[in-house]
């Protein structure tokens, strides 16, 4: 079945995601705000995080703090920053401050027919910011690819 | 073809055997350096960075530029291929969280049906 959702990176320094949800705005909006509705899709149990705590203050200059735990990190890790525009079932802009060069993202709700079109815009600082969250990601990834070169070559060097 | 993948794929993996040219290309994921910060930041002499260097760039996963005297490097075509990588991920994540959310959006759905 072809993905209902879509990634775009719109230029240097944007990425886009995007998705239509079968139902109104008010209950989309209502999932992205309160946390015990966050909690149960935000960190999706097939990326093996698990969320251990979630406050969100929505208002304009409110702040939010996700705590998320990883069996390949001791300490668990925050997320936080603040809401910067809140159009209740319409519009949330926050920023993403865990780090340096962090994205401003903007998600809207466009309701039609009872359907509601979900767009979440990521807007970096700059292209080089945009370009480290890329590097530090795929950084990440690296050690598992590493090791399966390691073994490749492990074959190479034994033929059986 | 096959010739030129096979050799191309052995050049790879002579260029990732090696734990400082791995660390390299890490670094240079960070940003671009020159040959003598390189061979600064991993302690070796020019010549033998140079070497290094010249592996990875045989293998197509670093370019160099030369601007005066300084050769400035920088990771490779194979770049576009993390960007892809990269936006895979995402696409991965957003589309567990949002089937994720279309459970939650159908329950509130129901609840309200049930007031």
């Amino acid at each position: 079945m072809k993905s209902r959702t879509t990634v775009e990176r719109t230029s240097d320094r944007e990425l886009v995601v995007r998705r239509t949800f079968d139902g109104p705005a008010r209950f989309v909006f209502e999932a992205w705000t309160k946390p015990e509705l966050l909690m149960r899709w935000w960190a999706p149990k097939s990326i093996g995080i698990t969320f251990l705590s979630c406050e969100t203050d929505v208002r304009t200059g409110g702040s939010y703090r996700f705590v998320f735990g990883h069996p390949a990190s001791e300490q668990p890790v925050a997320f936080f920053g603040r809401y910067v525009e809140v159009i209740p079932n319409a519009r949330l802009v926050w920023t993403n401050e865990e780090s340096e060069g962090g994205a401003v993202t903007t998600a809207t709700f466009e309701e039609k027919d009872g359907k509601t079109l979900v767009v979440v815009h990521d807007l970096y600082p700059s292209k080089e910011a945009l370009d480290d969250a890329i590097a530090s990601e795929s950084t990440g990834g690296w050690p598992e690819q590493f090791e399966q070169l390691d073994s490749l070559l492990g074959e190479k060097s034994h033929p059986a | 073809m096959v010739q030129y993948t096979t050799a191309r794929l052995d050049a790879s993996f002579a260029a990732l055997s090696d734990a400082t040219r791995r660390g390299v290309l890490e670094q240079l994921w960070r940003s671009e350096a020159s040959i003598t910060e390189l061979a600064d930041k991993f302690h070796m002499t020019l010549t033998g960075m140079k070497k290094h260097v010249g592996v990875l760039e045989l293998a197509g996963l670093v370019t160099t530029e030369k601007v005066g005297r300084v050769r400035t490097c920088r990771l490779g075509a194979r770049r576009l291929d993390e960007e892809a990588a990269w936006i895979e991920a995402h696409h991965q994540l957003w589309d567990a969280r949002f089937d994720a959310l279309d459970t939650v959006v159908e329950d509130l759905k129901r609840k309200e049906k049930g007031r």
